[in-house]
């Protein structure tokens, strides 16, 4: 039950910070990040009922500049870049030529010719590599910013009282999926409102070396409102709740987007050719051989990653990802499982310790907020 | 500082020896690292557990761990109240959150657990 020792991770420019919070740290994708400060489920119900604050700047920022950059990101990448307003956001993917997921990301269109790519830090270098040979003779420049570009999220229902007092950035014109370059405490900063926890919520875009002043800024806004600091398992348990997939359990180079549930990602309308056209074409217009769906555990267990699914005496699927949900107070999974199985109110069974513990397939996200 | 009068494993279980039977639960340090429990897994009253082999499981929102029993014997009793209060094993992890009591088959068996100060230097030393 010992935590193993941390040896060479890299370090986000709020390490003092969290062990001055008391964070228990752990590996994360080569990164020493807060697993939790006061506990996953305080955290959890903090950023439902109030606000939490998130150091995030162990994910990667690669900017794409220049006059094709649109066009060069729209043949690397399956959504259509070129399609955004400037100050507008998608999620979006990166996949191989057969169709398999490199990594999941977000685009920010910052300008007319100028994007940032957000990438999950486990794949920060897959993507730089990616889109280096994608973009390669088109007129356009790939700058990987990830080490010098921290990023602080603050998600919850007092993300805007917490915020609006701190940026010249009008909140109330900034949409969801909306991004606006300004200052936050006086810092120059990209406010997008944007997040992966199935709230309201904002993430800052800051120079590595304000991080800390930035940090600083919300959490004293923030704790007038009763936000707290959260780490990655609180993070984890709300992205699963809002049923959005984590890449390495969902998503995987194995998988196309449409057995995710993500098809509506893939433009196959927009023109010219992408890597892993051909094959999404195909992929799309078979049936899956495996649908992503949410399971609640209805016997006595908890379903977790990589347990199999089983259809009466079939084996019809894995989990991908299970936990208590600290919302709804019962066991809550993702798994994909065959097609036929996918039906919401389908009963399964998910092999805990050998022993078989009833599931119901129920429709995704597990939580929605009240808007 | 952890009761002093409990033995303990080396997996951070405790164990109180009265008359025979043997309780046993999980180290406030073991609670507090597995962080909020949320299941707790037990054996059926009158399986038969062996020191050092595993009897159950508990599980926290992230991590799911292996109980060891710290002497063999038979299981006299579990605690119910873990089935609908799990989180007792965090907020009490020497009182209310016990897990099982064991019908202790040899007594000398506990001769091999670590005492209170023993066990202390196993945290600290991490």
């Amino acid at each position: 039950m010992t935590d193993v020792p941390v040896v060479g991770s890299r370090e986000t420019p709020l390490a003092q910070r969290h062990a001055a919070l008391g964070a228990r740290m752990i590996d994360f994708a080569g990164w020493l990040m807060p697993v939790q400060y006061a506990g996953i489920v305080e955290e959890h119900r903090a950023v439902r009922e109030r606000a939490g604050l998130f150091d995030l700047s162990h994910m990667g920022e690669l900017y794409v500049e220049g006059p094709e950059a649109g066009a060069a990101l729209a043949r690397a990448l399956v959504s259509d870049p070129q399609a955004l307003a400037v100050g507008r956001a998608q999620y979006s993917m990166v996949c191989a030529a057969d169709g398999g997921v490199l990594d999941d990301l977000i685009v920010y269109r910052l300008g007319a010719e100028r994007y940032l790519v957000v990438a999950n830090a486990s794949n920060t270098a897959v993507v730089s590599d990616a889109l280096a040979e994608r973009l390669a003779g088109m007129r356009v420049v790939l700058d990987d910013r990830s080490l010098d570009t921290a990023l602080v999220s603050v998600q919850g229902p007092a993300s805007v009282a917490i915020l609006s007092g701190l940026t010249d950035v009008d909140l109330t014109a900034l949409r969801y999926y909306g991004a606006q370059e300004g200052t936050v405490a006086g810092i120059p900063a990209l406010v997008a409102r944007t997040g992966y926890t199935g709230e309201d919520g904002f993430e800052v875009f800051v120079a590595w070396e304000s991080a800390g002043a930035i940090w600083d800024a919300m959490l004293g806004a923030g704790t007038p409102h009763g936000a707290v600091p959260v780490g990655l398992g609180a993070r984890d348990t709300l992205r699963l709740e809002a049923g959005m997939p984590l890449y390495g359990n969902e998503l995987d180079r194995t998988t196309d987007p449409f057995q995710a549930g993500l098809g509506r990602v893939v433009r196959l309308d927009k023109e010219g050719d992408f890597v892993g056209r051909a094959a999404l074409e195909k992929a799309a217009a078979e049936p899956p051989k495996r649908t992503l769906v949410g399971l609640v555990v209805r016997g006595r267990g908890i379903a977790r990653h990589g347990y199999p699914v089983l259809s009466g005496e079939t084996v019809t699927g894995t989990v991908t990802s299970g936990t208590a949900s600290p919302t709804l107070g019962v066991p809550i999974a993702m798994a994909y499982v065959a097609p036929r199985d996918a039906e919401p109110g389908t009963m399964l069974d998910v092999v805990v310790r050998e022993q078989r513990v009833a599931a119901e397939v129920v429709a995704l996200p597990f939580y929605r907020r009240r808007r | 500082m952890v009761p002093t009068d409990l033995r303990y494993t080396r997996e951070h279980e405790w164990v109180r020896v009265e008359d025979g039977v043997a309780t046993v639960g999980i180290t406030a340090h073991a609670a507090d690292q597995l962080g909020d429990i949320v299941f707790v897994e037990l054996p059926a009253v009158g399986t038969a557990v062996s020191a050092g082999k595993t009897f159950g499981v508990v599980e926290s929102v992230k991590a799911v761990s292996d109980l060891f029993a710290p002497v063999s014997g038979s299981v006299l009793e579990t605690n119910g109240e873990l089935g609908g209060s799990p989180e007792l094993a965090n907020s009490d992890p020497f009182g209310a959150g016990w897990m099982i009591r064991i019908s202790v088959a040899d007594a000398g068996e506990l001769d091999a657990l670590l005492d209170a100060a023993a066990y202390e230097k196993l945290v600290a030393e991490g």
